[in-house]
């Protein structure tokens, strides 16, 4: 997600000029992809922060700054910086020792950990953990650390002390997010990609998402739970309140089974909290949304130390949601339950529970309280600033400038666009919410251009995107600012259209988001043995048999060159019923191991599945001669990719 | 005088020893059918979690935890309702079945499955699993493979790499330095962890089900099941058992030891001297001296237990339980507890001070 944002277009310094560029743009039709060129002297800083975290005496606000790399320390009262500490790339989480001695920051696209000496303020050491790491809890005892690994869809358990791993235990898929129990037994871990189907069902790739709240056993560090969130797919954070009888959790409810046609009758997503405890029993799914105001991309939440109140950051609505809890438990003891229920789909519900919505920055993520429950720090992301709530007032009281650029640059225009909701229909849905960090949501969805109920399609990821054209699986859309523009705007906003600046600032944003480091590559150009097998069959002209492969159905001609695609369309034999054509554009393979389901409706849950299940008539490359052995090693080469 | 006096009541002392039958443990055995709640009467497998238990029976994966069972079924996610193998991940808590139609993860209730369609995994039918660290080693009716639970990478051990002959793997024990592999038909395999290499131990009289020879090697190539323990392997065949402690072999049969039957389904050591055997005619435990056998009496089906000692001699044991059935098909440990899997029911033997 984070891009230093080093381009030829720097600044927007000039409306007219920008104005002109864009119009420019639009003429040069295919002179739009190509490459931009970078020079360091281009490169802006942005601060970004994405979390934040009071000291445990409050006298410290650290605030954790994805772009900038750093931790930023401010005086909590004055909130004067008091220093800016360097961390790993791109850091994304962080906790604090339950002494405050030390503060670890997961870097999550370098797979380290950063431990901060909180009395001098510095790394005293930089541990390497597991892939993509995204959160971090310490136990109550401080003997170990939890670590979420977004890619290994795990949560590590290192040694708090040395930084040694000592096991890995299964989480949700793309875990992420961790929060402790107030008493420390439990450790609950979320995830932001749904969890693939446990049944194969007739239905095949039609089935509703499934995530969980992954529970861990603290002193033992086991999993001894999972608190299934049904129709689920994207949970963020998780608070507790002081008393540990209440929990609420902020996830997205996509409505992706049926056609993405019905925006004005709320038909694409509901922001949602799953509440759950001891004080309502079994878990409820309750609506953040309202009719003519949604709560998009619920990220933070805190729950107020008198649990009065919970505080939800919205990203996309650029706002914070506040319920009071005693109206929600009104609302909820009124409609008992004896199993877990859910109200997503009552946009009428939130009116007995939610009685505010204060609008912040840009791209609001991480909150927090302070002991008091006084003040609600949230940390936006896209405007490098944080707001302060005043939480008897539930108004913003003061804005905290974080000394990023004053200035924007069309990057950072473009990823402001991109993670706003602002542009669809009642502030519905935006690019961010079915590209999650920029990527993408494991969802299979319906859209409405090719008819209700017709080319069910695959949601794919945008990191690498550049270059691919033509996009869609269909290959119906040329350039990227057509796929963004007049398409986004007719069948997914159905609201106001981008003007041609907003539209360049947003292609050029997506252009320029670079596939993540791949974590199965080994440094430089070596391989595995078995990658190196793989990558042979890949590039093999004759089948064991000694018979010679036509050019079309080889691996390495459909997917040549550097993104795995030759940017054609190709039949490969999964045309489905409801599809209307079984033309599809030879899909790219840049982080392929990432992005299950696979085809391009979805239907092949696993890489395997592809040629196990999919390819009976060796359309989608020969691959029927190959043994189960050589099958795994070519499986092991495309990881690579 | 004195000394003589001494001397007499020592010898009488050790000859009443020598007579008396060895002190081997007892147990008291109650059974568990789907009368009280095990999905299903035929177990494969059994699996002690503290104070849970697991049985991989043939109608899905039986949890026997608080004195009640919950059953888990394909609806779960479960790969098949026949559970053949189970492993305990003792790091993670994670439990692996291996089962007629692929392998499955139970993890804090959820249900992972890899099959050969949708993931690496060889072949569907497996009959064996171990867990190794972060790799869960597996046989299967298609070779052996092992998963590396960090990577996801899947490896694959059959006669194209390995000195396997047939590919119908039908156990592993896996430590971190050696990883045997039972194979029905090919003998025993080694692959030893730090040099990547493989040794393949066969039946020095091939297929010939006459010992020529006492203990020269493996007793028989259909190896059914191994158990690596304190660096000794012990091996069960369809025609004997086998004991190898990396230099020397000893074979058990039923004509010279106190094996109730040379067709054994599954064995597990204690340690490096101590091994449960599963026969098709009862439960045997062998204390690296004697033997016990546990089981319905064949006769009558009434409760049998019998020791035999270092001479031979054997002796009946008065008890009042056995065994729900006399094919035994697996054996696990709960303290001085035993769980037993037959086809016939799930047994707890509760060991009783004597």
């Amino acid at each position: 997600m984070r891009r230093r944002f080093k381009i030829a277009m720097g600044m927007r310094l000039a409306m007219p000029a920008a104005a002109l560029f864009a119009v420019a743009l639009f003429f040069a039709g295919s002179r739009f992809d190509r490459p931009v060129r970078a020079s360091e002297s281009d490169a802006v800083d942005y601060a970004s922060p994405i979390e934040v975290l009071l000291s445990s005496d409050g006298a410290r606000l650290y605030v954790l700054c994805q772009d900038s790399e750093e931790v930023r320390v401010l005086d909590a009262a004055s909130y004067a910086v008091i220093k800016r500490i360097a961390v790993g790339r791109v850091p994304r989480g962080f906790a604090l020792s339950p002494d405050g001695a030390r503060l670890f920051v997961t870097n999550s696209w370098g797979d380290t950990l950063s431990v901060i000496d909180t009395r001098t303020l510095s790394v005293s050491a930089t541990w390497t953990v597991g892939w993509e790491p995204s959160s971090v809890v310490v136990d109550r005892a401080g003997k170990h650390l939890f670590v979420a690994n977004r890619i290994g869809n795990d949560v590590a358990v290192l040694n708090a002390t040395t930084g040694a791993e000592e096991k890995r235990l299964a989480a949700g898929r793309g875990a992420s997010y961790l929060t402790i129990s107030p008493d420390g037994s439990r450790i609950y871990a979320t995830h932001i990609y749904p969890n693939p189907p446990r049944v194969r069902t007739e239905l095949d790739n039609r089935t509703a998402p499934e995530s969980e709240i992954t529970v861990i056993d603290a002193a033992r560090a086991v999993v001894v739970d999972r608190i299934p969130l049904h129709a689920i797919a994207g949970v963020f954070h998780l608070a507790f309140s002081s008393d540990g009888r209440l929990g609420a959790v902020a996830e997205y409810h996509p409505k992706n089974l049926v056609p993405l046609a019905h925006l004005e009758h709320g038909g694409a997503f509901a922001y949602t909290l799953t509440i759950f405890g001891s004080d309502v029993g079994q878990p409820v799914e309750i609506p953040l949304d309202e009719l003519e105001r949604y709560a998009a991309r619920p990220f933070g939440v805190a729950i107020a130390p008198d649990k009065s109140r919970i505080y939800v950051g919205c990203g996309g609505s650029e706002m914070v949601t506040v319920i009071d809890v005693p109206r929600l438990m009104s609302f909820l003891h009124a409609r008992p339950h004896a199993q877990s229920v859910s109200y997503a789909w009552d946009l009428s519900a939130s009116g007995n529970y939610v009685i505010a919505r204060i609008p912040v920055g840009r791209d609001p993520r991480g909150v927090a309280l302070s002991r008091d429950g006084r003040r609600l720090f949230v940390a936006n992301r896209l405007d490098d600033t944080i707001s302060v709530i005043d939480t008897r007032t539930n108004r913003v009281a003061l804005t905290i400038e974080l000394a990023g650029p004053k200035t924007l640059s069309v990057l950072r225009k473009g990823e402001q666009a991109f993670y706003t909701a602002r542009y669809s229909f009642q502030g519905q849905i935006g690019c961010a919410t079915c590209h999650i960090d920029s990527t993408f949501d494991g969802l299979t969805w319906d859209l409405e251009p090719d008819g209700f109920g017709r080319d069910i399609v695959d949601n794919k990821m945008l990191e690498g995107v550049k270059g691919t054209e033509p996009y869609k699986w269909n290959g119906g859309n040329p350039n990227i600012p057509t796929e963004c523009g007049p398409r986004t705007e007719k069948y997914f906003w159905r609201s106001e259209q981008y003007d041609d600046l907003t539209l360049t600032d947003l292609s050029t944003y997506i252009r320029g988001l670079e596939p993540r480091p791949n974590r199965w590559k080994l440094p430089g150009r070596e391989m595995t043995p078995a990658q190196e097998r793989g990558l042979a069959l890949f590039a093999r002209g004759t089948d064991k048999f000694g018979k010679q492969i036509p050019e079309a159905n080889r691996c390495s001609y459909c997917h040549s060159g550097p993104k795995g695609t030759n940017q054609k369309l190709f039949d490969v034999g999964t045309r489905k019923a409801t599809d209307n054509s079984g033309m599809l554009k030879s899909a790219p393979l840049a982080s392929i191991a990432l992005t299950a389901p696979y085809l391009h409706d979805g239907s092949a849950h696993t890489l395997e599945e592809i040629w196990t299940v999919y390819n009976p008539e060796d359309k989608h490359g020969r691959t029927n001669d190959l043994t189960k052995d050589e099958l795994n090693d070519l499986i092991e080469y495309l990881r690579t990719r | 005088m004195k000394k003589l006096l001494v001397a007499a009541l020592l010898l009488f002392a050790a000859a009443l020893a020598l007579a008396a039958p060895p002190q081997m443990s007892r147990f008291r055995f109650e059974n568990f059918t789907t009368a009280n709640g095990l999905p299903d009467n035929h177990v494969y497998s059994v699996l002690v979690e503290g104070d849970r238990i697991w049985a991989g029976t043939d109608n899905g994966l039986g949890l026997y935890e608080n004195g009640k069972w919950k059953t888990y079924t394909t609806n779960d996610g479960l790969a098949h309702r026949a559970v053949l193998s189970l492993a305990l991940d003792k790091r993670t808590g994670d439990v692996w079945a291996g089962t007629m139609g692929g392998l499955s993860r139970i993890s804090g209730g959820r249900i992972d499955t890899f099959t050969q369609l949708n993931s690496g995994l060889s072949n569907d039918v497996v009959y064996g699993v171990s867990i190794e660290g972060e790799n869960v080693w597996v046989a299967t009716a298609a070779g052996g493979c092992r998963l590396n639970t960090r990577t996801g990478q899947w490896t694959l051990y059959n006669e194209r790499n390995t000195p396997m002959i047939e590919i119908w793997v039908y156990g592993v024990s896996a430590t971190p330095s050696k990883v045997y592999f039972a194979v029905w038909g090919s003998g025993l395999l080694e692959y030893t962890q730090d040099t990547g290499k493989w040794d393949k131990y066969d039946d020095p009289d091939n297929e010939n089900e006459i010992v020529l020879f006492k203990d020269q090697g493996l007793i028989h190539e259909i190896v059914t099941s191994v158990s690596f323990v304190d660096n000794i392997v012990w091996a069960a065949t369809y025609f004997g058992a086998s004991r190898y402690d990396g230099r020397y072999w000893h074979n058990f049969l039923t004509k010279d030891s106190g094996l109730p039957s040379n067709f054994i389904n599954f064995i597990k050591g204690v340690d490096a001297n101590r091994a449960w055997f599963c026969t098709d005619k009862g439960l045997a435990y062998y204390d690296g001296v004697n033997w016990a056998v546990y089981r319905p009496s064949l006769k009558d089906g009434k409760p049998e237990m019998t020791v035999r000692d270092a001479q031979g001699n054997v002796t009946p044991v008065a008890v009042s339980s056995a065994p729900a059935h006399n094919y035994v098909l697996g054996i696990d440990f709960q303290g001085d507890d035993i769980w037993v899997a037959t086809a016939k029911g799930l047994s707890h033997g509760v060991h009783q001070k004597q």
